[in-house]
């Protein structure tokens, strides 16, 4: 089987939607709306984020389904909630408002860290699974909470790599590494993925997809980073399935060491 | 009448969902309707009348991550 071919196959399955792109991307923070649907065709990404606020009419139309082209998949995040409760609300007026089944649930008490609060998250997960919701929870890395989100019914976790908007890489590797050996559900890298290097080492570790969003958006071309974050993902994931060598102590010639010609 | 709209005390002549969206300036196509917590789809705003002290939050996607 070519390379090609082992990625064409190599679809992901995320609450029984395939997806051939394991890039997922965001629409916030861009300087216009209109690279949204450019930066989507550059980068394949299938999936994109979204989030409900209240409007001001003062602002014009906000509406960013607009900019989304109907072929990717939205995915509506429950950002701004502080409880189960909030991110239940957000998730439910989404999918009545015809955003579909899917919900990234995201519950943040802290607004200086932006770190998620499992607990809560995990609480809102539980309620949202068994209303038929496809849930994915933005986390904290915690392997037991990892298997807790499994039992609650969530199709996927996504632990951050690192705060939200920091483009500081993967900072939480240690854990990261093992909820990916732990976990049976797909594990999406999620917050703090700041170049395309770090979108690779993610998906060399083993994660089944990462999700991108200010690196691209706050990028002077949102179009050719979301294709070079694509590449680096293609690559990354290459690599593991390639299941390459460890690392070595010393050094170990790659060249014979007989034969040498000798004067 | 007064409502609260959005967090915000308001005070509206309208009966109807759909009419106080007008006179308070949104865009009816954009926007997303809750009145006391329960979603109200577009198609039903004309019909939906408003009564003292309901709680309207009228809501939108956004770019987020």
């Amino acid at each position: 089987m070519t390379e090609t071919m082992q990625a064409a196959d190599d679809a992901l399955l995320l609450g029984g939607v395939r997806f051939s792109s394991r890039l997922f991307t965001g629409t916030g923070k861009f300087a216009s709306r209109d690279l949204i649907a450019p930066m989507l065709a550059a980068s394949g990404s299938e999936l994109i984020t979204v989030a409900l606020r209240r409007v001001d009419p003062k602002a014009g139309a906000q509406d960013i389904l607009r900019y989304i082209p109907a072929s990717a998949r939205v995915l509506p995040n429950t950002s701004g909630a502080r409880t189960a409760e909030e991110a239940v609300r957000i998730a439910r007026i989404a999918r009545e408002a015809g955003c579909g089944e899917f919900i990234k649930i995201e519950v943040i008490s802290d607004m200086k860290y932006l770190l998620p609060d499992n607990a809560e998250t995990l609480r809102a997960t539980e309620i949202l699974a068994k209303e038929g919701f496809i849930v994915l929870p933005y986390m904290m890395p915690d392997i037991t909470v990892t298997k807790q989100f499994h039992d609650a019914g969530a199709a996927a976790v996504m632990p951050l790599g690192s705060p939200i908007g920091s483009n500081r890489g993967l900072e939480m590797k240690a854990m990261i590494k093992r909820i990916i050996e732990a976990s049976r559900l797909p594990v999406v890298v999620d917050a703090g993925i700041g170049k395309p290097s770090q979108a690779a080492e993610a998906m060399e570790l083993g994660a089944d997809a990462v999700l991108v969003n200010t690196a691209i958006a706050t990028s002077s071309d949102p179009v050719m980073a979301g294709k070079a974050f694509a590449l680096a993902v293609q690559a990354g994931r290459l690599a593991r399935l390639a299941q390459l060598a460890g690392e070595k102590e010393y050094a170990e010639a790659s060249s014979p060491l007989t034969g040498f010609l000798r004067s | 009448m007064q409502i609260t709209l959005n967090g915000e005390s308001v005070s509206t002549a309208a009966l109807s969902l759909r009419e106080m969206i007008i006179e308070q300036g949104f865009e009816p196509d954009t926007v997303i309707a809750e009145v006391n917590f329960e979603l109200i789809k577009r198609e039903r705003w004309q019909q939906h009348l408003l009564r003292e002290g309901d709680t309207v939050e009228l809501l939108s996607f956004v770019g987020g991550g």
